[in-house]
């Protein structure tokens, strides 16, 4: 393990990342127009156990931002291979698996960060959540955010072109976010549905935060804990195994 | 000082079917300029990858600094320092970021890091633009920042790959009167590509590969000896007519697989 590295590789994202400020509008407007206008409008129709709707997609909308914004930062890959910076950081006396991770904690950061600007919305509509649960929602935050970045890099790492990420990332993030059980409950869903939502890795990391946001579970935590790390560690592997070609 | 700091022996890489550097056999000799000449596509950039541990070869041995580029590409990328014939700044990034980071992944301490971007920049003239972000530098800036890069970690071995390409006369000039300094002051071993012939009279010996096979190398004076001819320009000529050539496209598609470079629009 390479700390210097990795600390370089994350240092460096986190400049970019702060240099360019039209990303930031991005992360604030989806949680408005999501919560606040679907959220408010769907509430007449929907009350989910007791809660309503707009409470009960809060959590969902955390994992909406955290998600797009993994996927975007892994963007980056693709983007240093275009642009020859990649080549910098390949000649380097580096082993590979620190590059994937340095990558994989700057995209983790960014997302948390961009998960903070939902968080913050939640006195505005009236969510409170208690201190010792908010202690350990921000670190879950952050491992969600790595669980899906972790999937952006086993996928840019095999990418060359924007157009190709941008394709499979929507093919990726969409039903992703929608099988997770962000926006409706998952305890009463047709067999097919139901096997695909068990098997999307968001949907535990959506039962994660809605334990921590609302008290509301559908799993027991270690079985949210083990389809994460064992998903994440799968998905580490395929980018460390894609750095690694010298093809 | 004879030794031999790169050494190929019956190197080969293939594409599909296409053979990129066809059993190629050279070796570098310490503090040495070592010129590789050759037309677009003749296997120049195939072979500087595998030296430099990006791609693997097909067949054959190189060793770069004694270490074996398969077999421990760490200890290779310890030894050398790139100018890759792509720009591989980060143009978002200050010269002075560029460089510190480049600090720190060669494990330079942040003290003689410090003296080290300092040392550089002022070598390349760019101290006083240390804070600029480098999407605002012109093309030579921006090699020069890439030289003075190359050079922070006190690689022994400097790879160039087409270091002066597209740029005037003067800054050409300027870098070159500033790479042959440092290979006297500092004996830095360096193998470079060029399509610039003036440039290559300037190594102490070049190799000239076509079609992925060396087919001349000597000192730049023994080969016009060879061929009684004036210039190097004439022999390069004389020795690799047959027109003007397309790269590959299945080459350049693996290339591109690797490293997408970066064209004018």
């Amino acid at each position: 393990m390479d700390f210097d590295a990795i600390r370089m590789i994350w240092l460096r994202d986190l400049i970019r990342h702060f240099r360019d400020r039209t990303r930031l509008l991005g992360s604030i407007s989806r949680p408005i127009l999501w919560l606040l206008i679907m959220g408010t409008g769907l509430r007449a129709v929907f009350n989910v156990h007791g809660i309503s709707y707009t409470h009960f997609i809060f959590p969902g909308i955390i994992a909406m931002n955290l998600i797009f914004a993994a996927m975007q930062s892994t963007i980056s890959i693709i983007w240093d291979r275009e642009f020859g910076f990649l080549r910098e950081i390949l000649v380097a006396p580096i082993p590979r698996t620190s590059i994937v991770l340095g990558k994989t904690l700057s995209g983790s950061t960014v997302a948390f960060i961009e998960g903070l600007f939902v968080l913050a919305f939640a006195p505005f509509i009236k969510i409170s959540i208690p201190l010792p649960h908010l202690f350990l929602l921000l670190p879950l935050m952050f491992f969600v955010a790595f669980v899906c970045t972790s999937l952006g890099i086993a996928i840019a790492a095999r990418m060359t072109s924007f157009e190709g990420f941008g394709v499979i990332s929507n093919f990726v993030i969409m039903p992703m976010f929608f099988l997770s059980g962000a926006m409706f409950p998952i305890d009463n869903l047709p067999y097919f549905i139901n096997i695909a939502v068990r098997l999307n890795p968001l949907t535990y990391g959506v039962d994660f935060l809605r334990r921590f946001t609302l008290g509301i579970k559908v799993f027991p935590l270690y079985i949210d804990f083990l389809c994460l790390t064992t998903f994440a560690l799968v998905m580490l592997s395929i980018g460390v195994f894609e750095f690694n070609k010298r093809t | 000082m004879n030794e031999e700091v790169v050494k190929v022996k019956n190197l080969s890489r293939d594409f599909g079917n296409f053979r990129a550097v066809d059993n190629i056999s050279f070796a570098v000799k310490t503090t040495e300029i070592f010129g590789f000449l050759g037309p677009n596509g003749a296997g120049k950039t195939t072979t500087i990858n595998i030296l430099c541990t990006l791609l693997l070869p097909t067949s054959g041995e190189a060793t770069v600094n004694g270490f074996n580029v398969v077999t421990s590409p760490d200890e290779v990328r310890k030894s050398i320092g790139i100018i890759f014939q792509d720009p591989s700044l980060d143009e978002r990034l200050t010269a002075y970021e560029n460089l510190n980071f480049h600090g720190m992944i060669y494990h330079i301490p942040r003290k003689t890091r410090k003296e080290r971007m300092k040392e550089v920049l002022d070598m390349v003239g760019l101290y006083s633009k240390k804070d600029s972000i480098v999407r605002t530098f012109s093309g030579g800036m921006r090699r020069r920042l890439e030289i003075a890069r190359g050079l922070m970690h006190h690689p022994k071995i400097l790879f160039l790959d087409e270091p002066t390409i597209g740029l005037d006369p003067q800054t050409r000039q300027y870098i070159w009167d500033y790479l042959l300094n440092l290979s006297k002051e500092e004996g830095i071993t360096m193998f470079l590509t060029t399509h610039y012939m003036d440039e290559a009279e300037i190594c102490q010996r070049v190799a000239i590969i076509d079609y992925g096979k060396i087919i001349a190398l000597d000192s730049p004076r023994q080969l016009k000896n060879e061929f009684s001819l004036g210039s190097l320009n004439e022999v390069f000529l004389r020795l690799t007519n047959h027109g003007i050539r397309e790269e590959k496209a299945s080459f350049k598609e693996h290339l591109g697989h690797l490293v997408r470079s970066r064209r004018l629009r």
